[in-house]
């Protein structure tokens, strides 16, 4: 037993959650602009396969690891512009667009997958991100590794979540974001183009889950998988929620979950098999419920969520 | 799922639209000014019906063989990849359809519906990866599987030749007989060298999750292991990335990490397909266990060459993977089979 309580006390183990937490943080962000902004996006599973596919795909070309994040962005963006324009100035149900948006990104990334590389034996590898320890900063004890040992992309998470709340709170733009997800006529009779503000917060926000996806291939890991993405899109949804839709709670929810999942992995060996492995693969899924219950009490969700708006309709 | 059918002399002929197909054919052999006739007669029409994309290690050896088997011109190969349980059912029947006389497969999630497609082809000949055993009363459905467990033994004894610690990491997708298997024979090998020996065994839940059973793998390096036991992708960038050892699972993958992965138990479909198709051709194909043309005395499977660690593996350790390796060929030694979950210990 005290061995399990010890493992929270290993850089090890923060670094592990830190990693774990990286995908999920900028896709939790992406999300949650979208749905700010009024917009429920479904097509994060599948945004993130793109991101994950795009941005590998650039390096494996023989593009910088800098070029390849860009292309993963833009390639989300651009999904975030076929979502947008079915579910805000079209108007349709943003479930069903978002299911779709999932499936064809998915099915689409596969099949450019095999058009590029129709003939691999093995899957191709690139040279992924490498840790990029902060002097001083990573000597600190145990919060040292975890947070400034990591590579430049866990980083860039961090930077992420702040500049999302900084806009989302302290600028007009944020503010226009904020209402159009609360109340978009106010929006549109302070002569502001709710359909323009929705539209660019799911691309935004896109962009943002496509890097999410562009984490796994580029340095969680170094090459491409089929299906890799694994449900962590979904994850990322109930974390929006987790969060009360608020950046810096959404933060706290991905690395507690990140922290669940890096801890069932350590707690499997100590078992010595007797705990069936399945009941540690749940505990994350397991306790994020818990949390959420507790949590998403007091959560006031954007009163114009999945409502489509149409100009001038009362 | 991309149908990669290949042109080929060969016209495709269904039963259902074998005159349109008789028609086009000998359409397209006055336009091109020849005879119309059936090239490459010897060729069996071979189809395969894969759930994951040919880079996967498992199907990877599968249609390696195939491939080769096609270029040397003994089958049509064509397959899809990457189908979905809920539609392989569908696939496989429109392969049958099209006439092809031998489907490959793997029916690990859709044991029973493949079987009611073959009892619906009696003329087809079904060899799918499964679980399970033959059953006479589909007798056109031959069952194989990795049985590798000979080359998985021969690789533990290095394992615990090499390891410092004597704590091994092991990391799978589910523990499904095809992955246990060969994790206790791995086992078995270990303990002949170090029988004292830790293993730590997780199961990621996943086949395609390569970030994750890379995670699971540096908590495996992080509670003492200094040899891993490579079943999944990713096990053995997170060995190379601490400096530890692993061990190559289907295929041999040092040259991508040199340093990294000592030996690797290696699967040869090519018996397998070659028996195949040498029964269906004979028209003599019947349901009976295919798995034992992955043994090592019927050249299924090896142990790929120890490469950069050739000098580093201890001499009287491969004095004795030698023995074993005979004896195991010469039938005087014969590794358990054992299909139940491994635990840690």
């Amino acid at each position: 037993m005290v061995e399990a309580f010890e493992i929270l006390f290993t850089a090890s183990f923060w670094i592990a959650a830190i990693r774990i937490a990286s995908p999920l943080i900028f896709a939790t962000m992406g999300e949650l602009i979208c749905e700010r902004a009024g917009v429920l996006n479904l097509g994060i599973e599948g945004i993130m396969t793109v991101g994950a596919f795009a941005g590998w795909m650039t390096v494996y070309s023989g593009g910088d690891l800098w070029l390849g994040v860009a292309v993963a962005a833009l390639s989300g963006a651009l999904f975030g512009l076929l979502h947008g324009t079915l579910t805000v100035p079209l108007g349709l149900s943003q479930h069903v667009v978002g299911i779709g948006i999932t499936l064809l990104a998915t099915s689409l990334t596969y099949f450019t997958y095999r058009l590029v590389l129709p003939e691999v034996t093995s899957p191709p590898k690139i040279v992924p991100f490498q840790p990029l320890p902060i002097p001083v900063l990573s000597d600190i004890p145990l919060v040292g590794p975890a947070l400034f040992s990591q590579t430049p992309l866990t980083y860039l998470a961090f930077v992420a979540v702040g500049v999302v709340a900084w806009v989302l709170y302290r600028t007009p733009l944020g503010l226009a974001l904020r209402a159009a997800g609360e109340n978009p006529a106010a929006v549109e009779a302070q002569g502001i183009s709710v359909t323009a503000v929705r539209m660019g917060a799911v691309m935004a926000g896109s962009a943002l889950m496509a890097v999410g996806g562009a984490f796994l291939t580029m340095s969680a890991f170094n090459s491409f998988f089929f299906e890799m993405i694994n449900g962590r899109g979904w994850i990322c949804i109930a974390l929006v929620v987790f969060g009360s839709w608020r950046p810096g709670k959404a933060l706290v929810g991905a690395i507690l979950f990140a922290a669940f999942d890096a801890y069932q992995v350590r707690l499997q060996q100590l078992t010595g098999g007797v705990v069936p492995y399945q009941l540690f693969l749940m505990m994350p899924f397991v306790l994020s419920i818990a949390a959420l219950v507790v949590m998403s009490r007091r959560a006031s969700y954007p009163k114009a969520l999945m409502i489509p708006y149409r100009k001038g309709e009362r | 799922m991309s149908d990669t059918t290949r042109p080929s002399g060969v016209l495709p002929v269904t039963r259902r639209g074998l005159l349109q197909a008789a028609g086009a054919g000998a359409a397209l052999g006055l336009a091109a000014g020849f005879p119309s006739r059936l090239l490459a007669q010897d060729a069996l029409k071979v189809a395969a019906v894969y759930t994951v994309p040919v880079e996967q290690q498992w199907v990877s050896r599968i249609h390696k063989a195939a491939s080769e088997a096609r270029d040397r011109g003994e089958i049509e190969y064509v397959y899809s990849e990457n189908v979905s349980n809920n539609d392989y059912e569908r696939v496989m029947r429109e392969y049958c359809e099209a006439g092809h006389r031998l489907i490959l497969g793997e029916v690990f999630g859709v044991e029973q519906a493949a079987r009611e497609v073959a009892r619906d082809y009696p003329d087809v000949a079904f060899l799918m990866g499964s679980s399970f055993k033959e059953d006479e009363s589909v007798p056109n459905f031959a069952p194989f599987d990795n049985y590798i467990q000979d080359a998985s033994y021969l690789t533990g004894l290095i394992a615990g030749a090499m390891s410092q610690s004597k704590n091994f990491g092991m990391v799978g997708g589910y523990p499904i007989p095809e992955v246990n298997r060969l994790m206790h024979a791995f086992m078995a090998g270990v303990k002949e060298v170090a029988a004292d020996a830790r293993f730590q065994v997780a199961f990621i839940g996943s086949w395609f999750d390569p970030p994750k059973a890379k995670e699971t793998a540096f908590a495996q390096i992080d509670a003492g292991a200094d040899v891993l036991y490579a079943e999944r992708f990713g096990v053995s960038d997170a060995a190379r990335e601490r400096g530890v050892l692993a061990i190559g699972n289907v295929i041999d993958t040092q040259a991508d990490y040199p340093d990294t992965v000592v030996a690797s138990a290696l699967w040869h479909f090519e018996p397998t397909l070659a028996k195949a198709v040498a029964e269906v051709k004979a028209g003599t194909f019947k349901a009976a266990d295919y798995g034992v043309y992955s043994f090592m005395k019927e050249g299924g499977c090896s142990l790929a060459p120890l490469g950069t660690f050739e000098d580093k593996v201890p001499a009287e350790i491969k004095a004795l993977v030698a023995e074993k390796e005979a004896a195991i060929k010469a039938g005087t030694f014969t590794v358990e089979i054992n299909d139940e979950e491994p635990k840690s210990n």
